[in-house]
């Protein structure tokens, strides 16, 4: 599965040219995050944009690392209302870790690489956590360990559906 | 941050990712200083809220075209029991308005007597609730009314039935308000049957309030209904809070444990108003302000 989307991916020049399939996956990657759940669900609302960055921070690490991290925790921030920089630094440490082993994630089989982004959802939500913690938000625990539960158990169907958006973007481009 | 040296040769290596990752996480503190202590980022939150509007619409509008569809094809036979439902509904009211209107002009004249200031009309306005989700870590919605048509953070919310929260960020086109039931939320009731002051606090479920610090001997009694004080100056004094629905003294403990029922239904509410009330008339010098809701 991983080797499929692997190949010549560090020789491309044109990462830059093949933003528009990213762009889409984050905006919906965004609707999702403020769609309206059920009270009873909504700690349990995975980490769409985490996922999709970490994916895409893993396939095209020069055009999506940090930077674009950053910028899409600054969205994410404002259309939460939390702490302005809050998910921006949260994002930005675990794509930061994702593109510094982007080699090794590439060649990890689904399974160790589900565990490895059930690290990274951790440290995420970690990292979050810490930071209400500073600036005083108290919530309930299940905030924090839900969205870490379903992102995991959802990676391994959004690493096959992106691969497929990724390997049909690229084919046809 | 040795992460961008090492060696170079290898064409994966991404350049100066270590160091950009150190800035950025310092421009990050940075930002999370400047919007925890003041409102400084306040033009930043704006300018990108404006972005994230259309976001919000997109996600609003099948929720919106559902209601509507639902609306267009209501059968005449359910228009026609609502209309006689509404009917009877605003003879109760208007019957009830009648007294009012007397017992305002009462209450003026007696104000008057006694040298108070008049209390003045509260302006309200219905607002939308969008149906999108925002902050996990708060109960909280958004309505679709921003800075644009006048609303001010720490605006008070209230539905048909009683408070509902009040506006803790203004964006250009929308705003976000905390539900009373956050467990960051703390009110300033009295119960309507004798004045009994003391503060509600939200507990983080959305069907509960508590009454942390009323002392064993209180008298409040499930049932009660408790409205809002005016001190604390964000909210106007008057409206409907909580009904109180159980009261447990334990004789070791300081306090009784006391929890009360939001009278709005908090979770179902589709629209609100929002109130522009006047300064609370108020005859303590200098009463609990609490400056976060200014």
């Amino acid at each position: 599965m991983s080797l499929a989307t692997r190949k010549t991916q560090t020789m491309s020049r044109g990462d830059g040219g093949r933003r528009t399939p990213v762009i889409v996956t984050l905006v919906v990657g965004l609707m999702l995050t403020i769609m309206p759940l059920p009270d009873a669900a909504a700690p349990f609302r995975p980490d769409w944009l985490a996922l999709l960055l970490i994916f895409w921070a893993m396939q095209l690490p020069r055009a999506w690392s940090v930077g674009s991290a950053w910028i899409v925790g600054l969205i994410l921030d404002v259309s939460h209302g939390t702490l302005l920089g809050q998910h921006a630094l949260a994002l930005c440490v675990i794509v930061f870790i994702t593109v510094r082993f982007h080699l090794l994630m590439r060649v990890f089989p689904l399974s160790q690489l589900t565990a490895t982004v059930l690290a990274l959802l951790a440290l995420y939500q970690f990292l979050l956590f810490w930071i209400n913690g500073v600036a005083g938000v108290s919530s309930p625990l299940v905030a924090y360990w839900g969205p870490v539960t379903t992102g995991t158990l959802l990676w391994p169907f959004l690493f096959m559906f992106l691969s497929g958006v990724r390997y049909r973007a690229r084919s046809r481009g | 941050m040795a992460a961008s040296r090492g060696n170079n040769s290898n064409p994966a290596r991404i350049p100066a990712l270590g160091l950009r990752t150190f800035a950025l996480i310092l421009l990050s503190i940075g930002v999370m200083y400047l919007d925890n202590r003041e409102n400084h980022l306040d033009a930043v939150r704006k300018t990108i809220g404006a972005a994230v509007y259309p976001v919000r619409l997109v996600v609003d509008a099948p929720v919106r075209f559902w209601q509507w569809l639902g609306e267009a094809t209501t059968s005449r036979n359910d228009l026609q029991l609502e209309l006689g439902r509404l009917n009877a509904e605003r003879l109760l009211t208007n019957a009830r308005l009648q007294r009012l209107t007397a017992l305002e002009a009462e209450n003026a004249r007696l104000r008057a007597l006694l040298d108070a200031r008049a209390r003045v009309r509260d302006e309200v306005r219905v607002a939308e609730i969008m149906a999108v989700d925002a902050n996990p870590y708060e109960h909280n919605l958004v309505i679709n009314v921003g800075s644009r048509d006048g609303v001010y953070d720490g605006q008070a919310i209230v539905d048909a039935n009683g408070v509902v929260g009040q506006v803790i960020r203004t964006g250009l086109m929308t705003a976000q308000a905390v539900l009373i039931s956050d467990t960051d939320h703390a009110l300033p009731v009295e119960v309507n049957r004798n004045g009994l002051r003391t503060i509600a606090v939200g507990t983080g479920e959305i069907d509960r309030l508590e009454l942390p610090f009323l002392p064993n001997n209180a008298d409040i009694r499930a049932g009660d209904l408790l409205v809002t004080s005016g001190l604390g100056g964000a909210f106007p004094a008057g409206y409907p809070v909580a009904f109180v629905n159980s009261v447990t003294r334990i004789p070791q403990e300081p306090f009784a444990d006391v929890s009360a029922t939001p009278a709005a239904a908090l979770d179902q509410v589709r629209e609100v108003m929002l109130i522009w009330s006047a300064p609370p008339v108020s005859d303590v010098p200098g009463d609990a302000e609490d400056p976060d809701d200014e």
